[in-house]
């Protein structure tokens, strides 16, 4: 059973206007339950009109979403609810914080669910451990901590709710690759241990590929195609076409492919690339050029 | 929702009133305000009209988006004409039980409703036709000769231009930071007043934060382009008066000599 479904979802900006702007036109999937989705686009393409329809931030123009197969705005009093179940992390989500203390800011949301004061703190402690912020940092004022802390500790406010789907957008836009990594394998550590899903959004093929159990990739207002990481980037032209790239690797074992070596050309991360070319050089079956 | 703000809009367009140099706009409009309240009697406000109506004709501004604009001021309009109605003392028309209705406070009533809407569609005239930068332009060279008292004309215009330019940014922030808030569950919609006004704490802070980070970054910007204040500055869109600044300024001499002459001799003032 698919914890989150939309069906031909539809919306129009400034519907009637003459700024009339059709951003999503009848977009269908799904997500499984603890499924570690990536959503790919280029910008403009509808990924952030798509995500905050996901809980609710958003009324379709036409379709419907589905959470746990019921519809969302079937009754109009569940969609806050949903909101603390599909839990939405914004692009820049920093600048959201607004707390004297950062434990206050994490405790925003559970909060808002109307929880108790022990629960409170309960949350608010795992969502921090789980984001890497250690517990002396909780009494601090959010401001006086750096970019990426900031962000952290942003990630564990929505946390803090436990979410059965956790949607990020972007999350590390504008941090170096150390602060990328860490938030990533954080995500990925939370999703293992919590069984929640996750919805990636990102620019960054190589993420998608490392993180992803299937990619979902829009381009202009549609969905353009989905599948395995491995489906999608053999069809390296197609999203070409829609001017996004294949992932570093892949696009070596293609031309590799080219050069008639016999490896993979949909190999989309480097541990398997290694994988196959050890093989090949170890039982030179296929013929390495001399290189 | 809050992108519906017509009030203070630009039209752009080639009209003559477009053309028109704002010095001349601005003052032609606080000189129409002033004649609007010297204005009394039926032939003298039949001249405002004319003047007015052969101003939004020349501009080819839609009537019906200038009514629009009045929609937020409809319940000012009421109010007054309802005051105005009530209480002002004079000849019985009529009464029932202890609302009394004057001629007097008839016609006032009528007046001054038709004296707001003249007011208001008059300088929504300016701001339709002038877009914010010239605007600012035509205040700052305006206010050039008080510079002598030490009125910083330059810093000031320079502030309105920001503040103008910066409203939009600000909407979208606005809609950003709800919306992230709204999806840790915060509830800007119910409640009672106080509960209302606590709601927006989570909306205030980070929208005043991100506006001192972005006023900061915006002197940086500035200083990296050498910017340090009005003196000596030259522009790029010299203002100059042309043939359309005559025609407007003659067009309301004549406006002021016909409202002059009707209240003199009293035309059209009914008493």
């Amino acid at each position: 059973m698919s914890i989150l479904r939309c069906e031909n979802l539809t919306h129009i900006y400034g519907k009637g206007t003459p700024f009339e702007h059709v951003a999503l036109d009848s977009v269908s999937f799904a997500m499984e339950r603890g499924e570690f989705v990536a959503l790919i686009g280029h910008t403009g393409s509808g990924k952030s009109t798509l995500i905050q329809h996901l809980n609710g931030l958003l009324k379709p123009d036409g379709g419907a979403v589905y959470f746990d197969e019921k519809n969302i705005w079937d009754e109009k009093s569940d969609v806050r609810k949903v909101r603390f179940k599909v839990g939405l992390v914004f692009q820049y989500p920093e600048y959201q914080l607004f707390e004297e203390t950062v434990g206050k800011d994490i405790a925003f949301g559970p909060k808002n669910m109307g929880l108790a004061e022990d629960e409170l703190k309960e949350r608010v402690r795992e969502a921090a451990s789980f984001v890497g912020i250690d517990e002396e940092l909780l009494e601090k004022s959010p401001f006086e901590l750096s970019g990426g802390q900031r962000r952290r500790v942003a990630i564990a406010g929505i946390i803090a709710m436990r979410p059965e789907a956790l949607i990020l957008d972007e999350p590390t836009a504008g941090l170096d690759p150390r602060g990328r990594d860490e938030i990533l394998s954080r995500i990925a550590e939370y999703r293992s241990n919590t069984g929640s899903a996750v919805l990636l959004v990102t620019h960054s093929m190589e993420d998608a590929a490392r993180y992803a159990e299937r990619l979902v990739v829009m381009n202009g207002a549609h969905v353009f195609m989905q599948g395995t990481p491995a489906e999608v980037f053999s069809r390296a032209e197609e999203l070409q076409s829609a001017g996004l790239a294949v992932p570093q690797i892949t696009r070596v074992c293609m031309r590799l492919r080219e050069l008639g070596v016999d490896i993979d050309p949909a190999t989309y991360t480097v541990e398997e690339a290694v994988r196959q070319l050890t093989r090949l050089k170890n039982g030179a079956a296929g013929g390495v050029p001399n290189a | 929702m809050l992108r519906d703000i017509t009030l203070g809009q630009y039209f752009p367009g080639h009209s003559p009133v477009h053309r028109m140099d704002p010095r001349t706009k601005i003052l032609l409009t606080i000189g129409y305000i002033v004649v609007l309240f010297i204005a009394e009697g039926v032939a003298a406000y039949a001249a405002v009209l004319v003047f007015l109506g052969t101003a939004m004709v020349v501009s080819r501004i839609n009537p019906k988006v200038a009514m629009k604009g009045m929609k937020p001021l409809i319940f000012v309009i009421v109010v007054t004409a309802i005051l105005n109605l009530f209480y002002t003392q004079g000849d019985e028309l009529f009464s029932f039980w202890i609302f009394t209705i004057t001629k007097q406070g008839l016609v006032t009533a009528i007046f001054m409703v038709v004296r707001i809407i003249l007011l208001i569609t008059g300088t929504f005239l300016l701001t339709y036709t002038t877009s914010p930068i010239l605007l600012t332009d035509g205040i700052e060279r305006l206010l050039t000769p008080l510079k002598r008292i030490k009125v910083p004309a330059h810093e000031l215009a320079m502030m309105m231009t920001i503040a103008l330019r910066f409203i939009p940014t600000l909407i979208e922030e606005t809609d950003k930071i709800m919306s992230a808030q709204k999806a840790r569950g915060a509830d800007f919609e119910s409640g009672n007043i106080f509960q209302r006004a606590k709601a927006l704490v989570p909306l205030l802070v980070p929208l005043f934060i991100s506006a001192f980070r972005r006023a900061d970054e915006l002197a940086v910007a500035m200083e990296c382009r050498c910017y340090r204040g009005g003196e000596g500055r030259t522009r790029l869109r010299v203002l100059r008066f042309s043939r359309v600044d005559a025609y407007g300024a003659a067009a309301f001499v004549l406006l002021v000599a016909a409202v002059v002459l009707f209240d003199l001799f009293g035309i059209g003032v009914i008493s």
